[in-house]
């Protein structure tokens, strides 16, 4: 029992860190209807520019943290303005391939700097395990759970709230209705990447405190697309709570096949039998929005 | 048709000739001269690529009359490839002649290519590219993990393919081998596009619901697409296991899918010669940087621990640079190029 509970805590701290992910995912799709497949780049390229900051040059960790959320923002405008823009109204295979090419030049780009080993952060929090339900569990992986539900809450409330929000949904509502409301959908469409490279560097930034990063994290992008798929494209809720899910089956079932059938390793792909079930019973997820098409 | 220029038809059936003039006709059959005379003056390496080029027009050519043409996604291409790869291995490895097993890889991937298109008739756009990413994933990990009839990560060793006792051993007869394949392939797929069913997936690309509105059944044609170029792939990777001789799972990873459909995108969605082009143009990238890295060694001397990256860095980086500057691909340069001979003096 011990062990299952394990499992289960382990998988809502991995979790946390898919439904961060996950959250810049639905903000850049909601707004803009694009598919990033270079979301797992995005939260390396924060990890390592935060690694630079802190560790290259000598900064504390607070002041490169928030220098690395400056870089993001600055990052996430060149993308939407130089690669995003001019795929607007192109078919859906061009804009998952530029995403996909993106992925790769960040990739590059991560291993001329620092190269492919494995690159470790600085303690930052204390060491000491906390115990919880009877369970050891590092302070790292309790900061990376609560600041995900926190950033959360923030843009839930920024969605509901904000005129920018607003704003940011009703551009994902109907663009020709929101532009002729005043709205600039451009700025609409920079904004959006902004926010998901920020998130995604925040996630970054938590993963390297916990493994360390190498330029393989970037698979963590490809573990996005289940927790959307379950949560529902469009939906925040659906993004948070869909990541936490995903990450507690996989690493339950992940669990179960190694004492069960021996299978070692089935937690590459436990999320993605996840995916095509879901995509089987209910291909919008727990909270996306149905699209109905009449003729 | 003296004193008139341009083409004109007189019939359906003219117009939907692969080669219409005298002149194309001509220049289709030197350059296919030349290639068959090629491996004579080039080197074993050289003929080698001309082998990798004519397995990449296969798997090129299938992915593209299913994404280009028929506009269902697929991220799973790499994986059905590997599909194709290890049930011709597994077949001639069990004593099979080479050319049933080929044509047994074939079936069987698209056997399992039309299991995971079903999804397609529910799932459009992103959801069936997501359902395809995960077919490629779990594919991937079948192969790993299957150790019994994979051989698992270490992988699995293969004879050169012998047809009627006669052993392709050599890059030379490998080379004229995948050519024949490669052809029938380009002239399958081309003849695919000009029937009802080309017509039909053409038809579902451009919008679904009119499609079915006209009578078009979009569960069979779909599946149908799925079917024609899973087994296409199938005989792509059932080739390149034999060629390569040895397999494992790490060669069909996503990045493989993500090579093909950058060859449909760069050569040009739903074009026959697109494809071709594509596949010329990725196999031979990587050797055009190795040549120029070689070159600029002299001046950087450890660009050699940059290469890889600095590879698939300008590999994404050209993807993307075609994506926004020539969305068309390199089929719509050529026939830029084309209709500026024709009408060279003259600017229209």
């Amino acid at each position: 029992m011990e062990y299952y509970l394990h499992l289960v805590l382990n998988g809502l701290v991995i979790g946390s860190i898919y439904s961060l992910v996950a959250l810049g995912f639905v903000i850049i799709y909601k707004a803009t209807k694009v598919v990033n497949f270079a979301q797992g780049e995005l939260v390396m390229f924060g990890a390592y520019i935060c690694f630079a900051l802190t560790v290259q040059m000598g900064l504390p960790f607070l002041v490169s943290f928030f220098m690395t959320l400056i870089f993001s923002v600055v990052l996430g405008i060149c993308l939407e303005r130089v690669v995003l823009r001019p795929m607007i109204g192109e078919p859906i295979i061009s804009v998952i391939m530029v995403t996909v090419g993106l992925s790769t030049v960040l990739k590059a780009v991560i291993q001329l700097f620092w190269g492919t080993q494995v690159r470790v952060y600085p303690q930052v929090l204390p060491s000491e395990s906390v115990w919880i339900l009877g369970l050891p569990v590092a302070p790292v992986y309790i900061a990376a759970f609560c600041l995900s539900v926190v950033l959360f809450i923030i843009f839930s409330l920024f969605f509901k709230y904000s005129t920018m929000g607003i704003a940011m949904r009703a551009t994902a509502f109907d663009q020709q209705a929101a532009q002729s409301m005043g709205i600039g959908v451009k700025n609409i469409f920079a904004m959006s990447w902004c926010i998901a490279a920020v998130v995604s560097s925040i996630g970054g930034i938590i993963l390297g405190n916990i493994n360390g990063i190498t330029p393989q994290l970037g698979h963590l992008g490809l573990k996005v697309f289940p927790a959307v798929i379950l949560g529902g494209l469009d939906s925040l809720l659906g993004a948070a709570v869909g990541g936490l899910i995903i990450g507690i089956l996989e690493n339950v079932s992940d669990g179960v096949a190694q004492q069960f059938f021996g299978l070692a390793g089935f937690r590459e792909v436990a999320a993605y039998f996840i995916l095509v079930i879901i995509l089987m019973i209910k291909p919008y997820g727990l909270f996306g929005t149905h699209e109905i098409e009449r003729v | 048709m003296r004193g008139k220029c341009g083409l004109f038809f007189t019939s359906y059936a003219r117009e939907s000739q692969i080669l219409h003039t005298g002149f194309q006709k001509s220049s289709m059959a030197l350059f296919f001269l030349v290639l068959l005379l090629a491996p004579f003056f080039l080197s074993s390496y050289q003929v080698s690529l001309l082998c990798m080029i004519n397995i990449a027009v296969i798997g090129a050519v299938s992915l593209n009359l299913l994404t280009g043409s028929c506009g269902q996604i697929s991220l799973g291409h790499g994986a059905f490839i590997g599909v194709g790869a290890y049930a011709t291995g597994i077949c001639t490895l069990s004593g099979w002649p080479f050319l049933p097993a080929l044509l047994i890889g074939g079936a069987t991937t698209a056997l399992v290519g039309m299991i995971f298109g079903i999804p397609s008739l529910r799932l459009k756009g992103i959801y069936l590219a997501i359902a395809t990413l995960a077919a490629q994933l779990i594919l991937v990990y079948i192969f790993l993990r299957w150790t019994s009839l994979t051989g698992g990560a270490t992988g699995m060793g293969l004879d050169p393919p012998i047809i009627l006792g006669y052993s392709f051993d050599t890059d030379q007869k490998m080379f004229y081998l995948t050519l024949v394949f490669s052809i029938l392939a380009v002239l399958m797929v081309k003849n695919i596009l000009r029937t009802k069913s080309g017509r039909a997936f053409v038809a579902i690309r451009d919008f679904h619901l009119s499609a079915e509105s006209v009578g078009i059944n979009l569960f069979r044609y779909k599946l149908q697409a799925f079917g024609v170029s899973s087994f296409l792939a199938g005989i792509a990777g059932g080739l390149w296991a034999h060629y390569t001789m040895y397999i494992t799972p790490e060669q069909f990873e996503i990045g493989l899918s993500i090579q093909y459909l950058a060859m449909i995108i760069i050569g040009g969605l739903g074009s026959v010669i697109g494809s071709v082009f594509g596949a010329i143009f990725l196999t031979l990238l990587p050797e055009v940087l190795g040549v120029l890295a070689n070159i600029m060694s002299g001046f950087f001397p450890n660009i050699s621990t940059y290469f890889l990256a600095m590879r698939d860095g300008i590999f994404g980086l050209i993807l993307v640079l075609f994506l926004i500057f020539e969305p068309d691909g390199l089929a719509r340069r050529w026939q830029l190029a084309k209709s500026y001979f024709k009408l060279h003096p003259f600017a229209h």
